[in-house]
């Protein structure tokens, strides 16, 4: 232990920056000061840019509060924010955007994520390497990236429209990813699904290799054929690996801005408005703050009930 | 991972974080004598940066300039403004963002600085004080010098346009001389037979107009089919009354027209596309005529592509009436900036005549009357005498407080109608008007 | 770790091989293509069909990091000579240099708030995280749970009150604000990631140090923070990357100030139109790092993916 590590010199030079008064009394706090005091920071730091935040939220919806509009004051109006919410029938179709995204992407993703980790975890030459490489994608920042895949999307000057055509035959210019109401809720599938297989595939590939070998052992024993194993060994003992992924990358996907915002925008028109997207316009663009206040509430309230359900369910599997 | 290996660069990245904390702060420590000004990223904003270097070299006060991209431009201006930041002290915002910034008080009002130097709006084209200066719209009360006028116009591409081949063909088919469009019939005849067409070896297309989704493109182009229709916001006669007139049957048939306009006549993928785009594809030679802003000209007469004389201008075709969108903006000063006078300062020398005319000179748009007005400005540029006439019948988008909803909701409705082919026009201009009313009911205006 | 299932045949192991490495470098195109893409010029980036090779020029790095304006050719006939590569290749485009652009400072902007933000998460995180480890704290596993909830709420939810609050206290558009708001987004991950390795420490080595007269504070200085070295600088990865790619609190609470690389990147243009060279250029240098910080992480970045769900 006699390498200084940074922490070490940084905790040490707090100490010596403490008057040595306080510095003593610090060494010599008791387990249940030091476990407060060790505590009450992040705690604090939290209420203050989370929980209070969300308090004020809740307040501000039941108003008519606008940002821009400062001078005018605020009124109690009590639900007609969330009346109006939900009375709006561009709020539900960009609910019905973001649940068509979700679903298309979880579904691709599961698939090709559960594919891929299948077939990393035969363990062939050089496996890991590849591992790495796959799952550059997912580092990396959605917006930077959404921003370049914009680019691989024109047509004629494009790779991804030129790829298409090359094993195709088609004109390259002849189809627009992004601009055309059809193809462009897919173009933001391919390009989420792109970047988050790898999630799925990396903990997948944990959950499989989980499975202790002699499983498959007395498998064999038993003359189990292989697509046996596969649906009553494999996938039985992933599943929880596998939930538990598509309960973090739904929650993120749910609340999807960064990619899409630089990819299309929300357009052509409306049909890759995201529920994010049209919070942030609401919010930020037409500065209806109480309005979009209750929009923000009624998300996150649905975010948090499906999510305690799901892990409920999780809970059901893993324990089975 | 070597535990050596990662002291050292946990270590690096401590101190790093530390050094780079405490060098932040200082960072952000006004300097007294400089300014910053905002304002979009295009043509006139290097003008400026070259023309304010007189004003650096008079006063001693530094210039800086803090420039965005136009579709960010009113979402990080507008975002600066609300959030009270003093990141500028100058800013030449849009013209629509008049009446927000004067309510909330964003800008300085300029009425007893203007009486104290002297400088009288009289001076300026009353319909760039009316529409850059002023809140209430026309009254006396100035929060702005105009700075740079503008509407949208046309370019086209005179070169092919003179061609014996094509104008030949042209008058075969349609009867007429190929020439400058005079309404926005003959302009869509002039696009359908450019369209598909091989001009030199290459594949050109009709036009180039305005398709933006997520700022306000789609609706500073649609505007200028709407208008010339004879399109209305609302009653003359009854504020905010809006049944009939936003969506009347000319109103219906001029959005009707833009739609059949970008279905025949854009090149692809133009589903998204506003200044920039466009002017990526006039001056790549794709198209034969585009639609932009008059602020853009001076710069593309200078392209050492397809400047000089292989292009020609013209005002925003009428249909039923003369009439072209509003663009351009006044200079502002920031109530949030803690360098007010040497701001005024800058307004001050920016309004003199001298400077005024070298503004116009360098490629930026002057308001002032002894430009505009002397006898020679038409022969000073070739589309000197063309801003003239289209700033004689320039119609602006409100200039609510609520301006930015009232934008969103037009952006939208004409996008998902013109682009992603959503519902009718008469049913997009009948939900906008719900839109509106809505948002003006919120204002307390209904 | 399990090894492969048992009586693999070879050609198995073989068409999986195929199959993952088609994938990988399907997967892995446009990441090149950004790469390549920052050495082309601009003529080249947009023709049709995309060329695959090219001579590749410098303009794209240039043109990330400076402003320019177009001149006559009379004009550039009265400057004297170019006194650098780069002053030679932009006036090889008849433009001169006007002034560094504003890359530079938004990628330190990155640099500040990223490691600014990862310091104080990983700083306050340790502390939480130790306590959470090692002491018995009232209603402790709601205390995690709420801490990891907050992780939840969308961005631009909570960036409306963030907003008005920033615009209260003046911390709208600064470092320092958006490093804290940047360690309240990060320190649920830093406190459960490092409880985990933390957890992993045995408790035996503290108390033979108490019992050799440490305090309760210097054991965790001198005995578990050594131990915990590794977890540290994983979970501090983690935290730098979340705070380098993050965008929608930086789009929405920054402006000229404190505004970081990734809502500048896409806004990056040339002369009329998108300079696609300069924003692939400057992608490129803002993926860099990632890429290098990932393969470093690759043993921890389950766990880190997972906030210390999945260990191994």
């Amino acid at each position: 232990m006699s390498r200084p590590s940074i922490l070490q010199k940084i905790a040490s030079s707090a100490a010596v920056a403490t008057p040595a008064p306080v510095a003593r009394q610090v060494r010599g706090l008791s387990d249940r000061a030091i476990a407060w005091l060790f505590v009450t920071p992040t705690i604090l730091l939290l209420l203050a840019i989370n929980i209070f935040p969300l308090i004020w939220t809740i307040q501000l919806s039941f108003t008519n509060y606008k940002a821009n509009r400062a001078a005018r004051g605020e009124k109690f109006i009590g639900l007609r924010n969330y009346e109006r919410v939900l009375g709006d029938a561009d709020i539900w179709i960009s609910l019905q955007t973001t649940a068509h995204f979700l679903i298309w992407t979880m579904l691709l993703q599961v698939l090709l994520g559960f594919g891929l980790a299948w077939l990393l975890n035969k363990q062939f030459k050089g496996h890991s390497f590849w591992t790495t490489l796959i799952l550059l994608p997912m580092m990396l920042s959605p917006a930077v990236v959404g921003n370049f895949w914009r680019f691989l999307y024109q047509p004629q000057i494009g790779l991804f429209n030129y790829i298409i055509a090359f094993f195709t035959g088609a004109d390259p210019s002849s189809f627009q990813m992004l601009g055309d109401v059809n193809l462009a809720p897919w173009s933001i599938v391919i390009v989420d699904t792109w970047m988050w297989t790898p999630y799925i595939m990396l903990i997948c590939l944990a959950g499989l290799r989980s499975i202790p070998d002699y499983i498959y052992e007395a498998a064999e024993v038993d003359r189990a054929s292989k697509w046996r194993q596969f649906w009553s060994i494999t996938v039985p003992m992933v599943l929880p690996f596998l939930m538990l992924a598509v309960l973090f990358r739904a929650i993120e996907n749910f609340k999807m801005f960064d990619l899409v915002v630089e990819l299309t925008n929300g357009g052509p028109g409306s049909v890759t408005e995201l529920a994010s997207i049209n919070l942030k316009r609401e919010a930020f663009e037409k500065w209806r703050t109480g309005y979009s206040s209750a929009f923000a509430i009624i998300l996150f309230v649905t975010v948090f009930g499906v999510a305690n359900i799901y892990v409920k369910a999780l809970n059901a599997v893993k324990q089975r | 991972m070597k535990k050596g290996w990662i002291k050292s660069m946990l270590q690096t990245a401590a101190g790093a974080a530390l050094a780079l904390t405490v060098m932040a702060a200082p960072s952000q420590k006004a300097q007294a004598q400089s300014l910053t000004l905002c304002w979009a990223a295009w043509d006139p904003a290097n003008a400026l940066v070259e023309m304010s270097k007189d004003f650096t070299a008079q006063s001693g006060i530094e210039m800086n300039f803090e420039f965005v991209p136009w579709p960010n431009y009113a979402d990080r201006m507008l975002n600066e403004l609300n959030s009270g930041g003093k990141l500028c002290d100058l800013l030449i915002g849009d013209s629509q963002w008049i009446g927000g910034s004067a309510e909330n008080g964003h800008y300085v009002k300029l009425n007893s600085f203007f009486d104290k130097e002297g400088i009288s709006m009289n001076d300026f084209l009353p319909a760039t004080v009316y529409a850059y200066s002023t809140w209430p719209k026309g009254s006396p009360n100035y929060w702005a010098l105009p700075a740079m006028g503008d509407a949208n116009g046309w370019v086209y591409r005179k070169d092919w346009f003179s061609r014996p081949a094509l104008r030949s063909e042209f008058k075969s088919k349609y009867g007429r001389d190929l020439e400058p469009p005079k309404t926005w019939t003959e302009m869509k005849d002039i696009a359908e037979f450019f369209q598909g067409r091989d001009v030199d070896g290459k594949r050109v297309y009709g036009a180039a107009i305005f398709t933006e989704r997520g700022s306000e493109g789609i609706t500073m182009g649609a505007t200028g089919a709407l208008y010339s229709w004879g399109f209305k916001y609302q009653n003359p006669n009854k504020p905010y009354d809006m049944e009939g007139f936003v969506n009347s049957p000319d109103a219906v048939a001029a959005l009707e027209f833009y739609k059949e306009f970008y279905k025949c006549c854009t090149p692809p993928g133009y589903t998204d596309s506003y200044m920039e785009e466009g002017l990526d594809a006039f001056k790549s030679g794709q198209v034969a005529m585009m639609m932009n802003w008059f602020a853009f000209f001076p710069g593309l007469h200078k392209d050492p592509v397809v400047g000089g004389d292989k292009i020609g201008f013209f005002v925003n075709p009428g249909q039923k009436v003369e009439a072209s969108t509003l663009g351009g903006q006044g200079i502002s000063v920031v109530s949030y900036s803690e360098k007010k006078d040497q701001a005024l300062e800058y307004i001050k020398w920016f309004a003199s005549p001298e400077v005024q005319k070298k503004w116009w000179s360098l490629g930026g748009y002057s308001c002032h009357k002894s430009v505009l007005l002397d006898p020679g400005f038409a022969n000073t540029q070739p589309f000197a005498a063309d801003f003239l006439k289209a700033m004689d019948g320039v119609q602006d988008f409100w200039q609510e407080p609520a301006y930015a909803e009232l934008l969103l909701a037009m952006q939208k409705r004409v996008h998902d109608f013109v682009v992603a082919d959503q519902g009718t026009a008469q049913e997009a201009l009948d939900k906008l008007i719900e839109d509106w009313t809505e948002t003006f009911e919120d204002e307390g205006k209904l | 770790m399990s090894s492969a299932h048992p009586h693999e045949k070879p050609w198995g192991k073989r068409l999986a091989a195929g199959l993952v490495i088609l994938y990988a470098l399907v997967s892995i195109i446009p990441l090149i293509w950004i790469f390549l893409t920052g050495f082309k010029s601009p003529q080249d980036s947009i023709s049709y069909p995309p060329k695959m090779v090219f001579s590749p020029t410098m303009e794209g790095y240039v043109n990330v990091f400076t402003t320019r304006t177009r001149q006559t050719p009379e004009y550039m006939e009265t400057l004297p000579p170019p006194e650098t590569w780069y002053d030679e290749l932009v006036r090889s485009r008849s433009m001169v240099i006007a002034g560094p652009s504003k890359f530079g400072q938004r990628f330190l902007n990155s640099i500040i708030i990223g490691f600014g933000s990862t310091f104080l998460s990983v700083f306050l995180g340790t502390l939480a995280a130790y306590a959470f480890s090692r002491f018995k704290i009232p209603l402790k596993d709601d205390l995690m749970f709420f801490i990891l909830s907050t992780r939840m709420m969308p961005p631009i939810a909570v960036a409306i009150p963030i907003f008005l609050m920033y615009r209260e206290l003046g911390l709208a558009d600064t470092h320092l604000g958006m490093i804290l708001l940047y360690t309240a987004v990060n320190i649920s991950l830093a406190v459960w990631l490092l409880k985990g390795f933390i957890d992993e420490i045995p408790r035996e080595y503290e108390e033979a140090a108490m019992i050799d007269g440490y305090s309760r504070f210097q054991s965790f200085r001198k005995v578990v923070l050594p131990q915990a070295t590794t977890g540290i600088a994983a979970t501090a990865i983690f935290c730098l990357i979340f705070s380098w790619n993050e965008y929608a609190f930086a789009l929405l609470l920054t402006s000229g100030t404190a505004q970081t690389a990734p809502p500048f990147i896409p806004t990056i243009i040339g002369e009329g139109g998108l300079d696609w060279p300069a924003v692939a250029a400057g992608a490129t240098l803002f993926l860099v790092p990632i890429v290098f910080f990932t393969i470093m992480l690759r043993k921890h970045l389950l766990r880190g993916i997972t906030f210390g769900a999945v260990r191994k």
